[in-house]
């Protein structure tokens, strides 16, 4: 569980590291987002005149609820000590109840920013979640389970093999990974600039502790989304619960080698496009949702598609 | 047990004709609520024995129809839905003495309440269809009493008129669909309609009936429309019950004749009935995240969450036509279980606009604001009740929809081609109400509670009295117990289900750590206590991690709001702005949702304008279209009430011959 906090800055790390080099900068050190998170912890927080205690709760609640998700998603191994506490379904509730709260937190404060990036994240999540949904259910429908250990493992055997609805499950995930993890094309995590900003907007007031509270949290999401895509599409590698300490290792090396991949991707991916407009934004993600349903539907009429 | 029910059910009666002996007014109204309160305990003790194992019991009245007597019986269906009421009932009462303290006209209200209580109650006791009619449209009548009790306002008078012409369509059309299943003899009890056999045509002909009869009361669409102007239209705390419980009991006579009367359906009408529930889901939450009234949205996402039930309900009879009874099962559990959260958060949330309204006066959320720091009792309370609503872990709303979601998994076994393509497709419905909820909450609790204070009576909001929060406090309890220990439910909620398809889930309290299995162990798993504790420690943790390794340091300084925020309250994002997003995406074409920009052009002093519009296609194109065909034809007959005598004699003679004539013929 540790390991994933430790690792989830590292991450940003490398897909800064990645942007900077596609557009000839020379970019800061990957290590740069764990100093960032030292120095605001070491900051005070400012709090605005009328924050109420659901603004100071709300970090450590997002940051938890976050973490018990990403802690539930198999990394190396499968069959995890927990694991199955929550299915894949309960994994994305909990990431809806980490939003809920963060869009509750960017309402408290009564900032026409915070109430800009509340709104348009609860708009983009109402299209996102079902498409998360869907391709839940044809994974599901695959592995015939929602439990993501299970999962791991019914897709590492060699009869799964190529199916047209797990090819459409794919694309939609990795759409709404980029949507919920508010990356270009629909967010930027760049820029403070109210047009382009949705997951900024809501978070502005935060500072000191807090801010490096949800920063952590971001970071863990798309660790999250980057396992959960790996653990699923990608099984290559990843250690059975019953396997030696030698396939263990493997399995670690195998997953850091798969999240150095999405880095070096999402890098390249978000270099390559431009930003959306905000309402391009649900059309971006109906393509998401209309994939879901057709590989679910693909796989209600026949089980071998 | 039986007894002791219905005994608590004639003394709710009584206890209202006391009120009326009394006067009904501000005096006794906190001792007939506080007395209403005790005789829930009698339905509600009842109910748990029979779900702890006593046998059905059966009682004979001997009022209502000569010679036959009024049939009463308590089974484990009936037991699941009496505790319900007993819980709603008991907690709206206990609410209502301190709410009652600020009504305006009590004798309005008092003398009808206990009695409301009381006639839903014989609702589900009753084991025959007349006194099933009898209870039902008494419980509808003086519900249609409580929501007339601030008469003089216009739109009270409108909404209570339409109600009562709704409630009178749907126990027209129970009337019928009991009707057909008494069949020609006329053996209206029950158990005699239990084990007559009819066909096909005539089981479906009775299940539109009654859907069309229940749904109307629980606000299926399209026969909504009244819900979302009755329910806020009364007293809050009669508001917590219409939404809260008096649906469920439509809930339970859709359950008991779909279930249980009307013997085997045809596999076909479930797709019908699946994608009505999905789609009133999301017909219903998008209304929510539009309305700006706080009980009003609330009133929509009733209809969103009947919805949901009434879609697995759907789901169950298409496993159950198909013989698949462990799904079914599956599907009917999920249905009992959020009809039973759906009780206890919807009570939550309108007790607590109840409180605001109270507080403030108000219940537009453009005038609200800041309460978080008025009100914080009941603002923990109502968050507790959002959070539930909007189907997040570890909360009880989430649990039932877990188990809904799990149900749907099970359905590509299902055999017939057309259910496989439906059930996908309201699968996707119910994803996307789910996060349409989220929103329409989000926005309900930041607008009006969180923020700054947009009105006077906001800003000078006070807490309210102790019975209020008493009543809240208990069912937010319930939504966290509920959430958490929904292994508990799930084993009550057994026998109910094992009467009606035959197949119960496993044992879920007998499971490590109270896990919920409802198939199988490598299928899916959800652990709410686990999950609910690794939260807390993980959040806890982390907490004393940053203040301790990290900085402690804190202080206040004005918002940044990226450079120069505005003073006013009015800068803020409200209800209308909120909504926008969501509004422009979805509601262009749902909701046909037009913004209009009124700029004046520089030099010109007025205001610019930005105005939306929004219809109701249901209501334009459904019921105005209606009511112009009744003032059409009311019109063509008019001419009828001015003729002479002796056209009168000619009509009754031409009538008398031709009906003789259609006797003659059929015979």
């Amino acid at each position: 569980m540790l390991l994933v906090v430790a690792l989830a800055p590292g991450l940003i790390g490398l897909v800064r590291k990645v942007k900077a080099r596609l557009t000839r900068r020379r970019g800061a050190p990957i290590l740069q987002p764990y100093r960032d998170i030292a120095r605001l912890m070491r900051k005070e927080a400012v709090l605005a005149e009328n924050a109420s205690w659901l603004f100071r709760a709300t970090p450590y609640l997002v940051f938890a609820a976050t973490w018990v998700a990403a802690a539930l998603v198999p990394t190396f191994a499968t069959g995890l000590q927990f694991s199955w506490t929550a299915d894949l379904i309960a994994i994305v509730a909990l990431l809806g109840s980490a939003r809920f709260f963060l869009a509750l937190a960017g309402m408290d404060i009564g900032t026409s920013f915070g109430g800009l990036g509340a709104s348009r994240e609860m708009m983009i999540a109402s299209v996102a979640e079902p498409a998360m949904l869907l391709t839940v259910f044809s994974i599901a429908l695959v592995a015939g389970s929602t439990q993501l250990s299970t999962v791991a493992q019914v897709m590492a055997m060699p009869e799964v093999g190529l199916r047209v609805s797990l090819g459409m499950a794919l694309v939609a995930l990795v759409i709404v990974a980029i949507a919920e993890n508010a990356r270009i094309p629909v967010d930027n995590p760049a820029t403070h600039l109210e047009l382009t900003m949705v997951h900024e907007a809501m978070v502005l007031e935060y500072s000191g502790r807090h801010l490096a509270m949800i920063e952590i949290a971001a970071a863990l999401k798309l660790l999250l989304y980057v396992s959960l895509i790996a653990c699923i599409f990608w099984p290559w590698g990843t250690a059975r619960e019953e396997a030696g300490v030698g396939a263990m290792a493997f399995g670690a090396l195998a997953y850091l080698a798969k999240v150095a991949t999405a880095g070096v991707a999402l890098g390249v991916l978000e270099t390559a496009i431009a930003k959306m407009r905000v309402f391009r934004v649900p059309d971006f993600l109906g393509a998401a949702l209309m994939l879901g349903l057709l590989g679910t539907l693909l796989l209600f009429v026949s089980r071998s598609l | 047990m039986v007894e002791l029910a219905a005994l608590s059910a004639l003394s709710l009666v009584m206890l209202s004709l006391g009120a009326v002996a009394w006067g009904g007014g501000a005096r006794i109204s906190g001792l007939v609520y506080g007395l209403s309160a005790l005789a829930c305990l009698g339905p509600g003790a009842a109910g748990i024995a029979i779900l702890g194992g006593v046998p059905p019991q059966m009682l004979t009245l001997p009022v209502g129809l000569p010679w036959i007597g009024a049939h009463l019986r308590l089974d484990a269906l009936s037991a699941v839905f009496l505790i319900l009421i007993a819980i709603g009932g008991a907690a709206a009462s206990v609410y209502a003495i301190g709410y009652g303290r600020h009504e305006s006209a009590p004798e309005r209200v008092v003398p009808f309440f206990p009695a409301f209580i009381g006639a839903m109650t014989l609702v589900v006791l009753a084991d025959d269809a007349f006194s099933f009619l009898v209870c039902w449209e008494v419980m509808s009548l003086l519900s249609w009493a409580l929501v007339l009790a601030h008469h003089r306002a216009p739109e009270v008078r409108s909404a209570a008129y339409l109600y009562l012409v709704m409630a009178a369509f749907g126990t027209m059309a129970l009337l019928l669909a009991f009707g057909l299943l008494a069949g020609g003899n006329g053996a209206y009890a029950f158990s005699a309609i239990r084990t007559a056999s009819r066909p096909d045509s005539v089981a479906v002909a009775v299940l539109a009936l009654v859907l069309v009869g229940a749904g109307s009361k629980a606000g299926l669409a399209p026969l909504h429309v009244w819900l979302p102007q009755a329910h806020p239209a009364a007293p809050s705390h009669v508001s917590a019950l219409m939404s809260g419980v008096m649906t469920k009991v439509a809930v339970y006579a859709f359950i008991r004749v779909a279930f249980d009367l009307v013997g085997p359906l045809p596999w076909w009408i479930s797709p019908a009935l699946l994608m009505l529930g999905a789609s009133t889901a999301v017909l219903g939450i998008l209304n929510a995240m539009m309305a700006d009234d706080m009980k009003r949205l609330l009133a929509y996402s009733t209809i969103e969450n009947i919805g949901v039930i009434f879609a697995a309900l759907g789901l169950a009879l298409a496993f159950r036509a198909n013989g698949m009874t462990a799904p079914a099962a599956l599907a009917l559990t999920a249905a009992l279980f959020h009809a039973f959260n759906h009780m206890t958060f919807k009570s939550l949330l309108f007790m607590g606009a109840g409180a605001v309204l109270t507080a403030t006066g108000r219940r537009d959320l453009d005038g609200l604001g800041g309460l978080i720091h008025r009100m914080p009792v009941t603002s923990v309370l109502t968050l507790i009740g959002v959070t539930a609503i909007s189907a997040l872990p570890p909360l009880n709303g989430f649990a039932s929809e877990w188990l809904l979601f799990q149900s749907i998994l099970l359905s590509p076994g299902l055999p017939q081609l057309g259910l496989q393509i439906i059930v996908p497709a309201a699968g996707g419905l119910l994803a996307l109400a789910a996060a349409l909820a989220a929103a329409a909450f989000v926005r309900l609790y930041g607008v009006g509670f969180l923020g700054r204070s947009r009105s006077d009576a906001a800003r000078d909001a006070r807490e309210v009295d102790r019975c209020m929060l008493v009543a809240m406090t208990g069912l937010g309890s319930l939504c966290v117990l509920a959430g958490i220990v929904p292994a508990f439910v799930l084993d009550a909620l057994a026998p109910a289900v094992d009467q009606l398809t035959a197949n119960r889930l496993p044992q879920q309290m007998a499971e490590p750590w109270l896990t919920l299995i409802p198939v199988a162990e490598a299928r899916s798993t959800y652990n709410p206590l686990l999950v609910f504790a690794f939260i807390a420690i993980a959040a806890s943790a982390s907490a004393l991690a940053m203040h301790r390794f990290g900085s402690r340091a804190l202080r206040r300084g004005p918002a940044w709001d990226c450079g120069f925020p505005e003073p006013s309250p009015a800068t803020q994002y409200g209800a209308a702005s909120f909504a926008q997003p969501i509004r422009r995406v979805l509601g262009s074409q749902i909701l046909r949702a037009s913004e209009t920009v009124d700029m004046p052009p520089p030099g010109d002093p007025r205001p610019a304008r930005h105005r939306v519009t929004m219809h109701d296609v249901i209501w334009e194109r459904l019921y105005l279209s209606v009511a112009r065909g009744v003032v059409y034809v009311s019109a063509r007959l008019n001419g009828l009430q001015f003729l002479t005598i002796r056209v009168y004699l000619s009509l009754v003679m031409g009538s008398l011959v031709g009906l003789l004539l259609a006797v003659a013929l059929w015979h």
